[in-house]
């Protein structure tokens, strides 16, 4: 469903981010990407969302591919696949039902639709009760589930989540990393990045996927094959 | 979706209205610059036509040119496609209008048996062949018929009206270019500040799956009806310049409302054409 083969990605200036990057995530599947800081895991995720495109190699998402893709098929996949971020990039204008409502309007929802979706949204993150704040109001966590629940408008088959905790405390990352399995448990696939390698080990059964120096040094999923 | 452009645009109004009014009112200028070279060419060309009109060929005829050949010469030129009307002066009209306009002619030409003036006829032309290539070609024409002494035509006259009416276009349209191109930037820096204003809910917007048009059309909507707002402005002012001139300096006439709806259209396009240009420079550091 995602795949990547042997890509590579190159940047004007810091030069090979990502150097022959393979691995394949199916459907409904979890895994964490890990790896020091500058690893390439932000790369990756970008890649995926095709905000970047690949130096060389290919990089498959949901029947689009990177080598065939114009620009302006990109909202069409971008309504394929949710992504949520460390600095959570809500709309400080606009309370959390407005910024869900202006992501829903801007890609395409029927104007009837909108309202019931944003309710059901904001039920499914848990902050039905917050609908009116705006994101300075609202806890570092709590912002991260409306930045979640706007990554879940169209129903993606994956979610891409780059230090979706690196924010937050103990407690708040508890919750968050809760929602993220729910809404992994409901069918989405997703890949996280994270620093957390005490999360990572908690959750061992989940799959590892390590980056170092833009290289892939470690595929849970290879390794147990091998294995 | 035409309501999300529409609320956009009017946002966009709201939130830096001063800037708005700014480009609205720096294209108003330029187009009032536009109008007023306008309203200037408009008058000269209707002065002009006026002056064309009179373009015509003077054929002088020999005096002894009898009532048929005068008659055959007529209808000849009459069937001329470039000619318009013939007008025949006979001696003694010639005469007539010599000493009405000219009184020292009296004086010396009063009893005097003969009278030394030929007979012409004067030939009109149609508005499509007074340049001065036809006036010219007709003229030689009507030159090779044996009782025509001489054949006159206004040939600087002909020359100078298509040289000023040139030289006005050139001039109108060198100027019209390089307000066009001020107005251009300057709808270009509004649309990079609007850009930069919404540069959050353009990042959301891609991130979430927004088209580019989209993205784009309230961009385009801002620009559209500010070059309107614009091309109004410039109309109001235009035309308070020709109720100042008008009647009190020169008459003036106004401008055909072809010219005056042409022109606000023309505004409203060159915000469109503006803003897009600057949103196709602007928005592709957005991924
Ligand atoms: N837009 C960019 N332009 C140039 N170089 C970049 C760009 N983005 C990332 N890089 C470089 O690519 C490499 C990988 O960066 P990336 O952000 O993918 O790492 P990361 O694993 O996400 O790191 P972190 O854990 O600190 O977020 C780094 O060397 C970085 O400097
Ligand atoms: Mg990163």
């Amino acid at each position: 469903m995602i795949k990547l083969v042997s890509v590579y990605k190159e940047y004007p200036r810091s030069g090979l981010a990502l150097k022959n990057v393979s691995f394949h995530l199916r459907k409904g599947e979890f895994a964490f990407l890990i790896g020091p800081s500058g690893a390439g895991k932000s790369t990756v995720l970008r890649l995926i969302h095709m905000a970047e495109r690949p130096s060389d190699g290919e990089v498959r998402v949901s029947g689009y591919s990177s080598a065939r893709m114009k620009r302006r098929d990109i909202p069409r996949l971008r309504r394929r696949v949710g992504m949520v971020f460390q600095n959570f990039r809500l709309l400080r204008d606009r309370t959390a039902a407005e910024n869900l409502s202006f992501a829903l309007e801007v890609s395409g929802a029927r104007r009837g639709d909108i309202k019931g979706r944003v309710q059901r949204l904001l039920a499914q993150v848990g902050l039905a009760a917050r609908a009116g704040a705006y994101p300075d109001e609202l806890s570092g966590g709590e912002q991260q589930r409306i930045a979640m629940a706007r990554a879940l408008i169209h129903d993606p088959v994956v979610l891409l989540a780059d230090e979706p905790m690196g924010n937050l405390d103990e407690r708040a990352s508890r919750g968050v990393f809760d929602l993220i399995r729910d809404i992994n448990s409901s069918g989405t696939a997703v890949l996280m990045a994270t620093h957390d390698l005490e999360l990572v080990r908690r959750y061992s059964g989940y799959r590892v996927i390590e980056l170092s120096e833009g290289a892939v040094v470690y595929d849970s999923e290879v390794a147990d094959a091998v294995s | 979706m035409p309501y999300h452009s529409v609320r956009e645009a009017v946002a966009a109004f709201r939130r830096a209205p001063g800037l708005a009014l700014l480009s609205a009112t720096s294209i108003g200028l330029s187009f009032f610059v536009l109008g007023t070279f306008g309203l200037v060419t408009y008058n000269v060309d209707v002065t002009l036509r006026g002056i064309e009109r009179r373009v015509e060929v003077v054929a002088y005829l020999r005096d002894d040119i009898s009532a048929a050949q005068l008659e055959l010469l007529q209808n000849d030129v009459r069937s001329f496609p470039e000619v318009e009307g013939v007008n025949h002066v006979s001696k003694f009209e010639a005469m007539r209008n010599a000493m009405q306009q000219l009184e020292e002619f009296r004086d010396v030409f009063t009893d005097l048996e003969l009278n030394p003036l030929p007979a012409s006829i004067e030939i009109q032309l149609r508005p499509d062949f007074r340049d001065p290539e036809s006036v010219e070609r007709v003229a030689n024409l009507i030159a090779l018929y044996p009782f025509v002494e001489d054949v006159r035509f206004g040939r600087e006259w002909v020359d100078k009206i298509f040289q000023l009416r040139r030289l006005g276009g050139a001039v109108a349209a060198i100027l019209g270019i390089a307000f066009a191109i001020v107005a251009i930037l300057i709808i270009g820096t509004t649309v990079r500040m609007a850009v930069l204003a919404r540069r959050e809910e353009i990042i959301i917007m891609r991130l979430v799956g927004a088209t580019d048009g989209f993205i784009r059309r309230p961009f385009l909507l801002e620009g559209f009806i500010t070059g309107l707002v614009g091309g109004v402005l410039a109309l109001v002012l235009t035309y308070g310049a020709h109720l100042v001139v008008d009647g009190s300096l020169i008459d003036l006439e106004w401008l055909p409302s072809l010219w005056t709806a042409g022109g606000v259209l023309a505004g409203g396009l060159l915000g469109l054409l503006a803003s897009g240009s600057a949103l196709r420079r602007h928005l592709v550091s957005y991924a």
